[in-house]
């Protein structure tokens, strides 16, 4: 006998993940389509773990590191850009694509419009300054101040660096230590090291 | 602090989606379903922090099935005739088809009430506030509609099978 209302329901949607993942998908669609979607954002597998991206309708507003904790960062998001946020991949699709081919060694420079909304005033600028190291070249703190026109300011780079909110795209992996070691990164000193070799092409 | 709405997505999706399809028959309560959360995601950003989203999903997604029932009138038959007869064409979940049909055949105030009581959770005084009425006659009608549900139900081949997936 089935007695519990709950029991009688239980079996009801074979199907209900399938079509979850049909409904989600064109949610996401209908929502990029009616320009209801602030933030979309999907994760990427890479030799530096999973990685999440999101972008704005502006541009790449954020990559993450598993090390960041991927719930706080789309909490930081909903509440510093909009709590309009899916999980929408199309958006990010040239970006997982040049993401890989940078992980291939197939790409040395990433060509994306950046948002850097979640960054402001000395920080930006150091991340502006950042984006003009070249691949497989390296900076120390201290060049890096310098080029802001702030060289006394080497604390206030290594701070914008822990904090840049696009790391590899925006590549404060290529600042050192004035002594060659490596300094902090975001991402862990593990994978600064491994994006360094990487472009070293070792 | 509001939640990403994603989470809200993948909390209460598959809830609203057993809703939608016990008060609509496919493929209008999959049109319900996205219409509820594109809805939602306009609206969300002015949700009060405090209020129950999950109530406030079924609502949303209340209106959206009385608008699709509306347009199936104004497209053939009367709405009565369409509860009792959409079922039949239905060619999805062939092993839940009885109970599916069985719900939607409920008079209109019983399936709603089964459906936000029983499949969303909702207690019975968000209920009435959804459906109208007093708390007490929500709780009537959902008593009622599961009575019947249980005399369809029990009358079909369909039971045996249903056990077997228990637990």
């Amino acid at each position: 006998m089935i007695n519990s209302p709950d029991s009688m329901f239980a079996p009801m949607i074979a199907d209900e993940a399938q079509t979850m993942t049909r409904l989600r998908d064109q949610l996401a669609a209908g929502a990029e389509a009616g320009e209801l979607l602030d933030v979309a954002y999907t994760t990427v597998d890479s030799p530096v773990g999973t990685l999440l991206l999101a972008a704005t309708d502006q541009g790449l507003v954020r990559v993450a590191y598993e090390l960041e904790n991927h719930d706080q960062v789309l909490q930081a998001l909903a509440d510093r850009v909009s709590p309009r946020l899916l999980r929408a991949p199309r958006r990010l699709d040239q970006v997982a694509w040049q993401l890989a081919e940078y992980f291939e060694r197939q790409r040395r420079d990433f060509v994306l419009p950046l948002d850097f909304r979640l960054s402001h005033g000395f920080r930006r600028q150091v991340l502006a300054r950042l984006v003009m190291i070249d691949y497989g070249r390296t900076e120390t703190y201290l060049q890096v101040a310098a080029a802001t026109g702030h060289p006394r300011a080497v604390r206030a780079v290594g701070s914008a660096c822990a904090t840049n909110p696009l790391p590899v795209i925006v590549p404060c992996h290529r600042v050192l230590r004035s002594d060659g070691k490596l300094g902090g990164y975001v991402g862990g000193l593990d994978n600064k090291a491994a994006l360094l070799a990487l472009e070293a092409g070792n | 602090m509001k939640r990403p709405f994603e989470e809200m997505v993948v909390q209460h999706g598959p809830t609203v989606l057993r809703v939608c399809r016990a008060v609509l028959a496919r493929p209008d309560a999959d049109d319900a379903w996205s219409e509820t959360f594109l809805a939602a995601l306009r609206a969300y950003p002015d949700l009060p922090e405090t209020a129950n989203v999950k109530a406030w999903l079924i609502t949303i997604a209340h209106h959206k099935a009385i608008d699709a029932l509306r347009a199936q009138s104004r497209r053939a038959v009367p709405v009565a005739e369409i509860a009792e007869s959409s079922f039949t064409t239905d060619a999805w979940e062939p092993s839940d088809q009885i109970l599916w049909a069985a719900l939607r055949a409920l008079p209109t105030k019983q399936r709603q009430a089964v459906a936000y009581h029983y499949l969303a959770g909702l207690p019975y005084a968000e209920v009435a506030t959804i459906i109208g009425g007093s708390t007490d006659a929500a709780r009537r009608a959902a008593n009622d509609g599961i009575r019947n549900l249980r005399r369809s139900y029990h009358n079909s081949d369909q039971l045996v099978s249903h056990e077997g997936t228990q637990s």
